[in-house]
């Protein structure tokens, strides 16, 4: 904290009062809503409400299509993050070595990002479209593509559509990351090591550990959350239900089938996915990796 | 010699890079130039038809049958107007609150400093129905109010704005103080000056946000007259040549935003050079 700073005085809550009014709002009430639906039950008319304690996570873990979902969410959170990560640093460790045009590839590789989910699904569709996808049909004569009837095709769809510009922004994060690690470092590790590829293994990766986690954390909740644009305009969950993330389930119970107190749950149980890897990210892997 | 190989190498690898990125969008662009009978008889289109100001303006101006109520001209509008005010009110609002918790001895410093960090943990994603709810007890349904303020709700803004007053040298509310500003004077002649660069990244980042939302406009906007581009997606109908000019325009606004202002939304986000 600042050493120098102002007395405490009635004109500090001027400056915090419009952004806490907009969350206590828009944020906190709505909340408190959601564990209120969650632990509730509608009347089936929708005459009145009751409290029924844990019912609606009861029945959620009852739900096969909940593991259908989950298993989903975690298979294409891992893969997304694996392949844009991947991708993402060799291009930036590329773009890193060159000595001319530098900032013409950061460029021609930064827009992407700025791109909305639903906007890329609907591209994509073009895409794997039967009738004139090219990638539908590519895919189809090497071993019978089918996004329609077959999971491991459709999870190749959604996978695809989802990684592609997410590229973008870990491209950006490993080529900041790599030009922050210091000349020096990078000098003396020349001399000591000759080999090009043991050197990025052993000195440069894991001074890039910090842009590593953070990237983690922003691919996992780029594929939990902002890919909801992505599946409702690619495959909407098929070929049936295998290809829907945790939240678009939530959504499609609790606007199609109207069932706010099964969407409520689902959002707290998300809540608490959410808080479990940030607690894991905060106290086991902040404290093992080393800050330049 | 080693020196060209491994440059040539790296210039490929980035080149394939680019092609990966460049080649879907031009193909959908390309295509968007040409009929509809054209892309239904051969596919997808490499090179460019004569068709681009007819499929265009058509898409843009054509009110009735295609959009039914609304023109594709009248989203842009909307969408304008909503990544407008989501990026205006949540940068002011974060600026404001991050000055609050580093330049001021408050009482409860920590406890604020939660109330505020613990949001950016639950996306509007994850209270969506209540936050309609809340929207419809207070009347905002189908208001531009409606498609601003929950999106605007967000602490991450004001995460940076602290991360970046915590970098400014004591010394400079030192001598702004000899020199007798108070609070006020402080905050808007030394620091927000200070801050441009971080302020004009926090804008561009919030307004692709606001622009690109998609699952919440589909919800607050049962009126036609206030369907933003990135939901007007789903919504559109029409012949493909049309949708793929649609497709096009819409993320024309926030590619520009972001190649244009490049440096310094690099700059802000990174604190790179």
């Amino acid at each position: 904290m600042k050493k120098v700073q102002f007395k405490s005085s009635y004109s500090q809550y001027l400056f915090l009062a419009p952004q806490l009014g907009i969350l206590l709002i828009f944020l906190y009430w709505p909340i408190i809503q959601t564990f209120r639906d969650a632990f509730t039950m509608q009347d089936a008319f929708g005459f009145g409400s009751k409290f029924v304690w844990f019912d609606n996570f009861l029945f959620i873990f009852d739900d096969p299509a909940y593991f259908i979902a989950f298993k989903f969410t975690i298979i294409y959170s891992f893969v997304i993050t694996l392949i844009t990560g991947s991708i993402g640093l060799l291009l930036a460790v590329q773009a890193n070595n060159v000595m001319h045009g530098k900032s013409t590839y950061k460029t021609l590789l930064i827009w992407p990002y700025a791109i909305a989910p639903a906007v890329v699904g609907v591209m994509a569709n073009y895409f794997f479209s039967e009738r004139f996808g090219l990638l539908y049909h590519l895919f189809h004569e090497l071993w019978g593509f089918n996004w329609y009837e077959s999971v491991f095709d459709s999870y190749i769809y959604v996978i695809i559509a989802g990684s592609w510009k997410q590229i973008s922004a870990n491209f950006i994060f490993f080529l900041a990351g790599l030009q922050a690690i210091q000349k020096s470092v990078i000098e003396a590790s020349m001399i000591d090591c000759k080999n090009s590829f043991r050197r990025f293994w052993t000195i440069t990766f894991p001074l890039l550990m910090p842009t590593t986690f953070f990237l983690i954390i922003i691919n996992i909740t780029y594929a939990f959350f902002d890919t909801f644009g992505i599946i409702d305009t690619t495959t909407i969950g098929a070929p049936s239900g295998e290809t829907r993330t945790l939240v678009y389930k939530a959504y499609m119970d609790g606007f199609r089938g109207l069932d706010l107190g099964s969407a409520g749950a689902q959002s707290i149980m998300m809540m608490l996915i959410v808080l479990v890897i940030t607690i894991f990210q905060f106290r086991y892997i902040e404290g093992k990796i080393h800050y330049n | 010699m080693t020196r060209f190989i491994t440059s040539s190498f790296s210039h490929l690898i980035l080149l394939i890079g680019i092609l990966i990125m460049v080649v879907p969008v031009w193909m959908i662009f390309a295509s968007s130039t040409h009929t509809s009978s054209m892309i239904n008889m051969n596919g997808l289109q490499m090179f460019l038809g004569d068709s681009f100001y007819e499929n265009y303006l058509r898409v843009l101006l054509y009110q009735g049958g295609f959009f039914k109520e609304i023109t594709a001209f009248k989203m842009f509008f909307n969408s304008f107007i909503m990544a407008t005010g989501v990026a205006i009110l949540s940068v002011v609002t974060s600026l404001m609150a991050a000055y609050a918790l580093v330049y001021y001895r408050i009482k409860y410093a920590t406890l604020l400093f939660w109330i505020i960090f613990i949001t950016i943990l639950v996306p509007l994603e994850l209270r969506i129905f209540p936050t309609y709810s809340v929207m419809a007890e207070l009347n905002l349904v189908n208001s531009y109010f409606g498609l601003i303020v929950p999106i605007s709700a967000s602490a991450i803004a004001t995460l940076f704005f602290r991360q970046f007053y915590k970098t400014v040298p004591d010394e400079l509310l030192e001598s702004a103080k000899l020199d007798g500003a108070n609070t006020w004077r402080f905050f808007v002649d030394f620091l927000i000056p200070l801050s441009k660069t971080m302020i004009v990244a926090m804008l561009i980042f919030m307004f692709v946000f606001g622009y690109n939302q998609y699952l919440w406009p589909l919800l607050v906007t049962t009126s036609e007259q206030y369907w933003t581009v990135v939901m007007g997606l789903k919504m559109m109908s029409g012949s493909i040549v049309h949708r793929f000019a649609f497709v096009m325009m819409s993320m024309v606004p926030p590619i520009l935003i972001i190649i244009v202002l490049q440096k310094y939304f690099i700059k802000g986000v990174f604190q790179d050079k």
